[in-house]
């Protein structure tokens, strides 16, 4: 057992209200530069829809993430290496700017000097790649906003996968849902695997997955290799970008941007313990609808004293076991069991969970030929169908999401009948497996979510890897040789130089 | 005064070239980093590179291998070996006309997607167009060098490039004769050789240092950074009263089967 701990987080999609907070102060923080207009590290997509870049669920026609040989062991969907090696030239899978969009601007200026004329001067489209006019724009970053667009073309959406989905093109049975998606920091990245450079590395300390920036050579695998498609080709600098998860706030103990602005207040960060030995042969399992659970036995328990103990020998700080032991995440994911992860089936074990949202219940169940299993509604009855869910959050597998929304529809009927009703019914908490108690403790989590429950941070030991004596008067965050000293770390065959002068602080 | 010129071009030359081309380099990666990069336009344009891309590529790093190989083996080798020169001269034609002719289709797609596609000519930088086209103008004199070729079959003309080259780069001060006499194709492909190895540098050419084909020998698929380069060193500096001491960068381990 190797324990290694991560900064995970849940998004809470029954409370998701598609604004797009997240999605601006990311933009306006990390991607607001040439060569990156189209990256939104964080964007909101409204489902049943293709997204953004289009259709990047759809595996057989991108080949993101892992797949199981026969032998038993995974290897990246688009290849092994010596595959990876040949495509370089010509990436096959790599989407276009055009699936994501074009990045556009207006010709606002028109608007003041436009000269006096009987038509109103209006602010025509202009491409930011070339600067030409763009007669219409076709697609967008959100082009399919709460239902844009003809439920055919929205219909390609592979999380329909079992459902009978011809009835919800009607208007009486259409629903609808928010999926605002970033990097998922998986523990098994295929982003990190199929990078020929090796620019791309998952952080020891909290898990954080980057992009070295003077390492990355532009081969643009990794762009295939995500089947999240969460990693974007600057075409400007010829790197690749992708969700940083604000690791400077992090370090400091803060929300990411995204988490910090979320008016919803959906988001949560905590930390979480795992078995880093076992990532591969939970990643290798053989039936996709396993995977949720494997990845689930990798997370492990912050209050068992071996674990603690096994922690500390790693060499994962107090304060972070600590932390663990008040984590929201560890909470919804193991102790509630009511988030999961994305597209588990792609073999990533991604580290960013979601809540799956209630929906109203479907019109024949108001009218009582539907079930009402008791004083609650039957989950199978609610308007997203169980298995749209299912196909997003668990490889298909229903019971787990199932329960999930039964025990998020026990936290209301078990508050309702305390604050309206004055009375306490335990039998509401013990029907979904749960005491009073703890649904106690999920409605101060997940329902009234203060900021200190939804953010428990802990700071990153800087003065274990840095002698701030070095770093001073040193340059902050740039690109490039923005303030360098023209010394960079490796050596011209890419390895670490040597013979490096003593620094006359190594005494000790 | 043709015999100055002569050795100004092919004496000369081509040391200035190769400092240039070495230094230039190793400069370039120790201080610009974040510059160092294939330059791919894939993202903004698909099509035209499917074909053009690895037709190009393909064919020139068979034409790198053939020329590295050809000029710079020692001409004993081959004697050893066997090999007449004939024989490596009627080699070289088939080989590099092949490859040169795919090189050229590849490039020619290329050249036309950077030059015309509205996207791809408003992102590229002089430099790209520039050594797209020094390219193209090369592999166009080589392959004509062929038709020179055709007329001396028994690979003597062939022997004279060999001699220069290794006179070269074995310092030999009179290695310019070597190719005093050499048809003027011949003496055109050779300088503009020089200058690509000139601006090398300066171009997107760089990559080419960083093929990735070391991948293929990295263990495992997951690469794991951690800021400390000891784990019992980090536990030993905390919480210890004095600045910790792992000064430096960032260490990157990378462990299989993660």
């Amino acid at each position: 057992m190797k324990i290694r701990a991560q900064i995970g987080m849940v998004l809470n999609l029954d409370k998701c209200i598609g604004c797009h907070t997240c999605s601006v102060t990311c933009k306006n923080v990390w991607t607001n530069r040439e060569g990156v207009e189209y990256a939104w590290f964080n964007n909101v997509e409204t489902k049943p829809g293709v997204g953004y870049p289009r259709e990047w669920e759809n595996q057989t026609k991108w080949n993101g993430g892992w797949r199981r040989k026969k032998s038993g062991r995974i290897e990246p969907r688009i290849g092994a290496k010596w595959r990876v090696l040949a495509n370089i030239f010509a990436n096959p899978d790599l989407p276009e700017i055009d699936d994501y969009y074009e990045p556009f601007t207006f010709d606002y200026e028109h608007l003041q000097t436009a000269k006096e004329s009987k038509a109103f001067p209006t602010a025509r489209p202009r491409s930011l790649i070339t600067g030409e006019r763009i007669e219409k724009i076709g697609w967008g970053p959100n082009w399919e906003e709460i239902l844009g667009g003809e439920f055919e073309k929205r219909s390609k959406d592979v999380n329909f996968e079992g459902v009978q989905k011809e009835i919800y093109g009607e208007f009486e049975n259409t629903f609808m849902m928010y999926l605002p998606r970033l990097c998922e920091h998986c523990l098994n990245p295929a982003c990190v695997a199929v990078c020929p450079s090796g620019a791309i590395y998952k952080r020891e300390e909290d898990g954080i997955v980057l992009i070295d920036q003077d390492k990355c050579r532009g081969w643009r695998m990794c762009v295939s290799g995500c089947p999240y498609k969460k990693i974007y080709y600057n075409w400007s600098s010829g790197k690749s970008e992708k969700c940083i998860f604000c690791y400077p706030r992090i370090e400091a103990g803060q929300p990411t941007v995204c988490s910090e602005t979320c008016v919803g207040r959906i988001r949560y960060l905590g930390v979480i313990l795992y078995d880093a030995d076992r990532i591969e042969a939970a990643a290798a399992t053989a039936d996709e609808q396993d995977l949720y659970e494997e990845q689930l036995s990798l997370f492990l328990d912050p209050n068992d004293p071996a674990v603690i103990a096994q922690a500390r020998a790693d060499g994962v700080p107090e304060s972070w076991i600590e932390a663990a032991r008040h984590s929201p995440v560890w909470k919804m994911a193991m102790e509630w069991k009511v988030a999961f992860p994305l597209h588990p089936e792609y073999r990533t074990l991604p580290m960013v969970w979601y809540v799956p949202p209630l929906s109203p219940i479907q019109s024949a169940a108001a009218s009582g030929r539907m079930g009402i299993d008791g004083d609650m509604p039957d989950v199978r009855s609610l308007r997203i169908p169980l298995r749209y869910l299912a196909n997003m959050l668990t490889a298909g597998k229903e019971e787990p999401v199932a329960l999930a929304l039964e025990r998020m529809l026990a936290m209301r009927a078990y508050m309702r009948a305390k604050t309206v009703d004055g009375r306490l019914d335990p039998r509401i908490a013990e029907k979904v497996g749960l005491t009073g108690g703890a649904i106690e403790e999920m409605y101060q989590v997940m329902a009234i979510a203060n900021y200190e429950d939804r953010f428990v941070i802990p700071t990153a030991h800087r003065e274990w890897s840095e002698d701030a004596y070095e770093e001073r008067g040193s340059c902050g965050f740039s690109f490039g040789n923005g303030c360098s000293g023209g010394e960079t770390d490796l050596n011209l065959f890419a390895t670490n130089k040597t013979g490096k002068a003593r620094n006359p602080m190594e005494i000790a | 005064m043709s015999a100055y010129l002569n050795h100004l071009l092919f004496g000369w030359y081509p040391y200035l070239c190769l400092t240039v081309f070495l230094l230039g380099s190793l400069i370039r990666f120790d201080r610009e980093q974040y510059t160092w990069k294939t330059g791919s336009s894939q993202l903004l344009r698909r099509r035209q590179l499917r074909w053009g891309s690895n037709l190009f590529h393909v064919g020139i790093l068979v034409i790198f291998g053939g020329h590295f190989v050809g000029l710079l083996t020692p001409i004993w080798v081959f004697d050893a070996l066997g090999i007449s020169h004939s024989f490596k001269q009627g080699l070289a034609i088939t080989v590099g006309g092949i490859a040169g002719i795919a090189c050229f289709i590849g490039i020619a797609m290329l050249a036309h997607r950077r030059l015309f596609d509205p996207r791809i000519r408003a992102t590229s930088s002089f430099g790209d167009i520039a050594i797209l086209l020094l390219l193209w103008v090369q592999l166009t004199l080589g392959l004509s060098t062929i038709f020179v070729s055709l007329g001396h079959m028994d690979g003597h003309e062939m022997v004279k490039f060999m001699n220069w080259a290794q006179g070269i780069l074995t310092l030999q001060p009179e290695a310019s004769a070597y190719v005093a006499d050499v048809s003027p194709v011949f003496k055109a492909h050779l300088l503009l050789g020089m200058t690509i190895f000139l601006v090398f540098p300066f171009t997107r050419l760089v990559h080419i240092w960083s093929a990735p084909v070391w991948y293929l020998g990295r263990p495992g698929y997951q690469v794991v950074r951690t800021r400390f380069a000891d784990p019992a060193k980090r536990r030993a500096s905390f919480p210890a009263a004095r600045p910790a001491v792992q000064a430096g960068p960032a260490r990157t381990t990378r462990r299989q089967g993660e």
